[in-house]
């Protein structure tokens, strides 16, 4: 392979972001160079260059070119490598709908489950309150589903990444549990069918170490991922 | 069978306007309907359960939410004219990210500019003008985002060119001196048919905001 064809991920090792990137890179067999950018210590004068406008990671280098922001990356990963594992319907109503229910997985329940395990103490119950109605129309949605996808995994279960793994951490570290089995089973059946998969279990980041950086984090902000 | 389209939308609305221009670019025949967001219709919070938002476009009874979404669904299904989306994956991938940034970094400011004052709306302008120059960095010497043609990250931002003189207007300051180029772009868009069509008056876009002005801004 020459290098203008090589594929280049630069990330950030427990990033949830970063992981959809190579999650979709593995689902559909696409070779890649991993590259680390520890962005909490120092972002590096390539990351700077790649994304000048966000300087966050995932970002993704494919023919000399650079493209950030994950759910774009997965388009575009989506748009270029076309027969291989479809992470999107060919139905342009079933594409509106994974766009939609990606961009809520993305936009709201992540950021709401995330202030209600460390947002300030005084928001904590309303946080909590809005994760539960998050989750409730994910539960939904859902359905009896293996996954968003349906029989494979696609753009929604991508965008839902954290839920399925990063958030049953969270709740361990943080004491503040949330998703649980009585209350959402569904979501519960669903996270597990993810991790358990054979390609994705591969790139997810060990628990041990997550668990000890959302603890070490505990009441931070993260702001150095896309 | 014909399609049955019809698009629940508020007339000031950023958001709205971009399906309604998606619409008229490839000649869709639809009904626009307007809804009181103080008192949202049932067939809104029927269609639109999550957000209760407009606009919601509705395709021979399936609903369709998020106005970007909509746009690209409008680009997808009536495909045989005006791709409002490039074909090449990275020039489409470049027209997410930047729909991306502005839904995100010229947004939030925008909404304060027009909701608060003193020190906050002060801020606000900063950052609003601070985003409106990296996307004229980005546009260049190009008619449009889409370059010669008007596309996606150009409908994204009409929403926002349409409400430039009442985000003036309240905020006291000037937008084209600090983004000539921008503004040429946005001339340019305020004048195709399917925005003329699609945009109200600019002076009732300025009377509506100070309206809703004196209700958030205490």
């Amino acid at each position: 392979m020459n290098q203008e064809e090589q594929v280049q991920v630069l990330g950030l090792w427990g990033s949830p972001f970063s992981k959809r990137v190579e999650m979709v890179l593995k689902l559909k067999g696409i070779p890649y160079e991993y590259i680390e950018e520890d962005v909490y210590v120092q972002k590096s004068p390539r990351l700077l260059k790649l994304n000048p406008i966000h300087k966050k990671v995932p970002v993704l280098v494919h023919q000399g070119k650079s493209i950030a922001e994950s759910l774009v990356i997965v388009e575009y990963i989506e748009d270029t490598w076309t027969t291989s594992y479809p992470m999107l319907p060919h139905d342009p109503y079933e594409r509106s709908m994974a766009r939609f229910w990606a961009k809520y997985a993305d936009d709201k329940v992540m950021l709401t489950l995330w202030k209600a395990c460390w947002g300030p103490e005084s928001e904590r119950e309303k946080m909590v309150e809005e994760a539960y109605d998050g989750l409730k129309y994910l539960e939904e949605e859902l359905g009896d589903k293996q996954f968003f996808g349906g029989e494979t995994i696609g753009l929604v279960d991508i965008a839902a990444d954290f839920i399925a793994y990063w958030f049953g951490i969270a709740q361990e570290a943080s004491g503040v549990m949330i998703m649980t089995a009585e209350r959402f089973p569904k979501l519960q059946r669903w996270s597990q069918n993810f991790v358990r998969n054979n390609i994705i279990k591969e790139v997810l980041p060990p628990k041990e170490k997550l668990m000890a950086l959302f603890k070490a984090q505990f009441g931070n902000n993260a702001s150095n991922e896309a | 069978m014909a399609d049955e389209v019809i698009l629940l939308d508020f007339w000031p609305s950023p958001f709205g306007v971009r399906a309604r221009i998606a619409l008229r670019e490839k000649g869709v025949k639809f009904e626009y309907r307007e809804e009181n967001l103080r008192d949202k219709s049932p067939l809104l919070l029927q269609m639109n359960p999550v957000h209760k938002k407009i606009p919601v476009l509705i395709h021979n009874g399936k609903p369709v939410c998020e106005s970007m979404n909509v746009v690209q669904y409008i680009d997808e299904v009536w495909s045989d004219k005006n791709p409002l989306l490039p074909s090449d994956p990275y020039q489409r991938a470049q027209a997410r990210f930047w729909v991306d940034f502005i839904d995100t970094k010229v947004y939030e400011p925008a909404d304060k500019i027009w909701s608060t004052k003193g020190e906050v709306q002060e801020t606000a302008k900063k950052e609003y003008i601070e985003a409106l120059k990296i996307l004229e960095a980005e546009l260049g010497d190009k008619p449009y985002f889409g370059g010669d043609n008007f596309g996606f990250v150009d409908i994204a931002m009409t929403g926002y060119y349409m409400w430039f003189e009442a985000s003036e207007k309240c905020g006291n300051f000037r937008i084209e001196p600090e983004c000539p180029t921008l503004m040429a772009s946005a001339r340019r868009c305020l004048q195709r048919d399917s925005v003329v069509n699609s945009v109200p008056d600019p002076e009732k876009i300025v009377e509506f905001a100070f309206k809703i002005r004196k209700i958030y801004c205490v």
